[in-house]
């Protein structure tokens, strides 16, 4: 018993939190395997296990007690998030850089656990998308679109040691994502419906893809039943991008994809309600988690259309993580006893 | 139906209150050895007022309140004075109180009993009488009544049976027997501050208690409001605030905004000294824990809690005793300390019912903590500064608006003592702001040393101006007559002048001593040495803390 009260607690604690939010990802990783087949397996293998190599060896130059640590499931919430982000195609050392990078300077550079500014699986994934663009881009083909089938061996032969089958072209099982063939063909001049009408569109995003989406949400869903993430995060960063999709599809439907489109497409669902609801990395408020859900929601649709990558979740995750410290500093709500402010602005 | 006003936050830990509410109020034994503790509430201790050796009547007072913020003691039976001693008190200092020992007869011999007709003298004059029979608030803080009394038109006067902290059900128990005892108390508050509305608050988990409430107050104008069990419903802010829907300005008082809060058992013992003459000298106290037979017993104030809890029998696996309840309480160290006013309960613990908590970890930030608040605080962040020793910025965020109610340590998920973290920074706040009215003060003296110091210098130099004008003018009228003897007298009445200044610096250095804490009374030096070991203990075990915490995150175990 502890000698000062309070002398009773809940019996949750970081571990319990972080298993669930692994939990609720286990049904998109099955859908996951189902339409693009078991190689993100390996990826999430390759990933758990760089991350906790990589936690345990940071753990051990900083002298901090390994099993605790280890077992508080932050580093592999991190390796599961930035695995689900890289094309399983990619080579294996990929992720693995990927996932050092993200527990070695995202996280505990910055201090390790709770103390780091910026989303350390949207580290890893920047980095690698900055680094090794090419590889970025190889993303399986649904199976049922796919030219060629390759079998789980071959494709740990290519993953592992980048060889091909002997009868067969990497592009044969790999395919532009919706958003990337929105991207390109919109550069040909060609029609919204038109583009739309190719075999990788379906009836929400991409075919495959918007049923991990939903999954996705489901999961969310899931975790804010828990308790574990507030509606705030998730739908202000859905809402906004619905409502910034929303007005280019009215000011222009054939080169504007639809609001719909763009919220089941790419890391929206994935970055709503499990990346940008990161605990360390957002705002504690909330106030000002909707203006951080918001500020994502608009950043990524704005990168997303208008700027040079595909997608534009992760950068604008990054982009509004800096912003945390000011959100909260400027969003502090009032206390008890206290006359209500209309500004509420630090002193600094 | 009236309306709530949900105050934010708040949790709902394991209640643990049936088992103590299973069998009636029972009276304790009397003990043969009593220790009433001088200082059993809030502002200064009362003064002693008898001798050792002294033979004592069972309501007589024994100890004399000393200023506003003060309240006396009686002696709880018939007996003899054995001692009047430093002796272990339940505080949170570890600190003893001096305390009158009292050797019961076993006689119970009552002093005169005189009730009085509340309504037949002036406010001010019923204070004085609470004050003098020792009313003070029995919800647990202690503070005198008679000081919360003074205050009329009132709009709203709150009655708090919350009861909100688990295991508690003193009160619980008090109003489904005595419930027409109680309102009559309640009569004498609202009679004082001349109240127009009466709330009782009573959480929904105190089904009889609220029903024996609702029939006693038939025909008054009180009002029982059942309101949802949530912790801490039963702090005073929040129960105004969940029944008015008024928010006490942070820093003030209730009164500000037409309403003052008593809780039942002190309504309780309002009735007993005005309608029965009985000052207060008993209270009830919960049984209950790990023990065999939880129950609510009269207890009298003093009586030794290791001998009280005897009357439960704690069971073999007993690990320790709590004073209060689990979320605010006292663990107790030393068990020949006293029951005193602000006894509620006494918890026998064991491993079973406490836990021992998961080894604590760092903030992630989850905000469960701000979301459990019922001050609408950021735990986090004032940790966050409270942790870097950050206290301007901990002010900032409201640091003295935390009432330190537990929640955000209950639910926190990665088990960080919070409370004691604000319990250091508070302290180490007080102790900075302390030093820094010190070093005003010096530097005031400083500044005025060295202005009288530069006075004196120039006024010397004028003198010296003076007798070497006279002296030139005397030389030039000596020159004028002649003669040595006029010289000598000079210097003789030069020799003098500056025996006479030193003389004068003398007195002036005398009279000028320092107005500091050298010259205090004894009773005002031991208050402040008392504060500061208070604040020495409270600095240690919160900087234990901390450096426990920052240990855990430094090395590895």
């Amino acid at each position: 018993m502890s000698m000062n009260s309070p002398l009773v607690a809940e019996q949750s604690t970081v571990s319990v939190i972080m298993l669930k939010v692994l939990g609720a990802l286990v049904p998109a990783i099955a859908v996951y395997v189902y339409f693009f087949g078991p190689a993100i397996l390996v990826s999430i293998t390759l990933a758990s296990v760089a991350a906790l190599a990589t936690e345990a060896a940071v753990l051990y130059l900083r002298r901090y007690p390994l099993r605790v640590y280890l077992l508080d499931g932050s580093a592999l919430v991190t390796a599961w998030l930035l695995a689900l982000s890289v094309p399983p195609m990619a080579p294996w050392w990929m992720v693995v850089v990927g996932t050092v990078f993200a527990i070695l300077v995202a996280k505990h550079l910055y201090g390790g656990l709770g103390n780091n500014l910026f989303n350390p699986a949207m580290v890893g994934f920047a980095a690698l998308m900055i680094s090794f663009p090419a590889h970025m881009t190889q993303w399986p083909a649904p199976e049922m679109l796919a030219q060629t089938h390759w079998s789980f061996t071959q494709q740990m032969d290519f993953v592992f040691g980048g060889m091909l089958p002997a009868d067969s072209k990497l592009d044969a099982v790999t395919m532009a994502t919706p958003l990337d063939a929105l991207k390109t063909q919109l550069h040909l001049d060609r029609e919204m419906t038109d583009i739309q009408s190719g075999k990788i569109f379906s009836t929400l995003s991409g075919k495959g893809t918007e049923i991990i989406a939903l999954l996705y949400l489901l999961g969310g869903l899931f975790l804010w039943q828990q308790r574990i993430i507030s509606w705030h995060i998730p739908l202000s960063f859905l809402a906004a991008m619905f409502g910034t999709a929303g007005l280019f599809y009215l000011f222009d439907s054939s080169q504007y994809a639809s609001p719909l489109f763009h919220i089941f497409a790419g890391g929206t669902m994935l970055g709503a309600f499990f990346i940008a609801t990161d605990y360390v990395t957002s705002p504690t408020t909330l106030l000002g988690k909707l203006i951080f859900g918001a500020g994502i929601g608009v950043c990524a649709y704005i990168i997303r259309v208008f700027g040079g990558y595909p997608d534009g979740v992760a950068f604008a995750v990054l982009f509004l993580n800096s912003a945390v410290p000011l959100i909260d500093a400027y969003t502090q709500p009032r206390v008890f006893g206290h006359a209500r402010k209309w500004f509420k602005g630090s002193k600094e | 139906m009236r309306t709530l006003y949900p105050f934010h936050g708040g949790v709902h830990p394991a209640d643990h209150k049936s088992e103590s509410a299973q069998l009636g109020i029972a009276v304790a034994p009397l003990p043969q050895r009593l220790v009433v503790s001088l200082f059993q509430h809030r502002g200064s201790p009362a003064k002693p007022v008898v001798t050792i050796g002294e033979q004592v009547l069972k309501g007589q007072r024994i100890g004399a309140a000393e200023g506003m913020i003060s309240s006396s003691v009686h002696a709880p039976s018939s007996g003899r004075i054995t001692a009047i001693e430093l002796h272990p008190a339940p505080h949170h200092s570890g600190l003893p109180d001096l305390s009158i020992t009292l050797e019961t007869d076993g006689e119970e011999r009552w002093i005169e009993r005189q009730p009085m007709d509340y309504c037949a003298i002036d406010p001010s004059g019923l204070r004085q009488h609470l004050q003098d029979m020792g009313v003070v608030g029995l919800g647990g803080a202690a503070f005198p009544s008679h000081v919360k009394l003074n205050a009329n038109h009132l709009e709203t006067l709150v009655i708090n049976a919350a009861e909100c902290e688990p295991y508690i059900t003193c009160d619980d128990m008090l109003m489904r027997e005595r419930a027409a005892e109680v309102v009559q108390g309640i009569m004498i508050a609202q009679h004082a501050m001349g109240a127009r509305n009466v709330l009782i608050g009573i959480e929904d988990n105190k089904p009889l208690a609220i029903a024996s409430m609702q029939a006693a107050c038939q025909g008054t104008g009180m009002e029982v409001v059942v309101v949802p069990t949530l912790y801490p419903s039963g702090s005073t802010k929040q129960l105004i605030k969940l029944l008015t829907g008024k928010e006490v300005p942070s820093g003030g008082l209730p009164t500000q905004i037409g309403v003052q809060c008593f809780n039942v058992a002190t309504a309780y013992s309002m009735h007993r000294v005005a309608n029965h003459g009985e000052p207060v000298i008993s209270r009830l106290v919960t049984l209950t824990g790990n023990v065999e037979e939880a129950r609510n017993y009269e207890v009298l104030i003093g009586t030794p809690i290791g001998e009280l809890v005897k009357l439960a029998r704690p069971k073999a696996d007993t690990t320790g005793y709590i004073m209060g309840g689990p979320m605010m309480g006292l663990p107790l160290t030393d068990l020949s300390v006293p029951v005193v006013k602000a006894t509620n309960c006494i918890i026998a613990t064991s491993k079973a019912l406490f836990p021992p908590l998961p080894r604590a970890m760092p903030c992630i930030r989850c905000t469960r903590c701000a979301a459990a608040c019922p001050a609408d605080l950021q735990p986090q962040e004032l940790f966050w500064f409270a942790k870097s020793k950050n206290f301007e910025k901990a002010q900032e965020y409201k640091l003295f608006d935390c009432i330190e109610c537990g929640c955000c340590s209950y639910v926190c998920p990665s088990h960080i003592p919070l409370v004691q973290f604000y319990r250091f920074a508070k302290s180490e706040i007080s102790a900075q702001e302390k030093d820094r009215k010190a070093a005003d003060l010096a530097r005031e003296r400083h500044e005025f040393r060295e202005f009288r110091q530069e006075r004196e210098k120039l006024e010397k130099a004028a003198r010296h101006a003076a007798k070497a004008a006279e002296a030139a003018a005397r030389a030039a009228k000596t020159s004028e007559g002649g003669g040595d003897a006029d010289v000598d007298a000079a210097a003789a009445a030069k020799k003098a002048a500056i025996q006479a200044a030193i003389e004068r610096a003398k007195a002036k250095k005398a009279a000028v001593k320092p107005q500091n804490v050298d010259d205090l009374p004894p009773e005002a030096q031991a208050k402040i040495d008392e504060i500061d070991e208070r604040r020495a203990q409270a600095k240690e075990t919160a900087e234990q803390t901390v450096t426990a915490q920052n240990t855990d995150e430094g090395q590895s175990a």
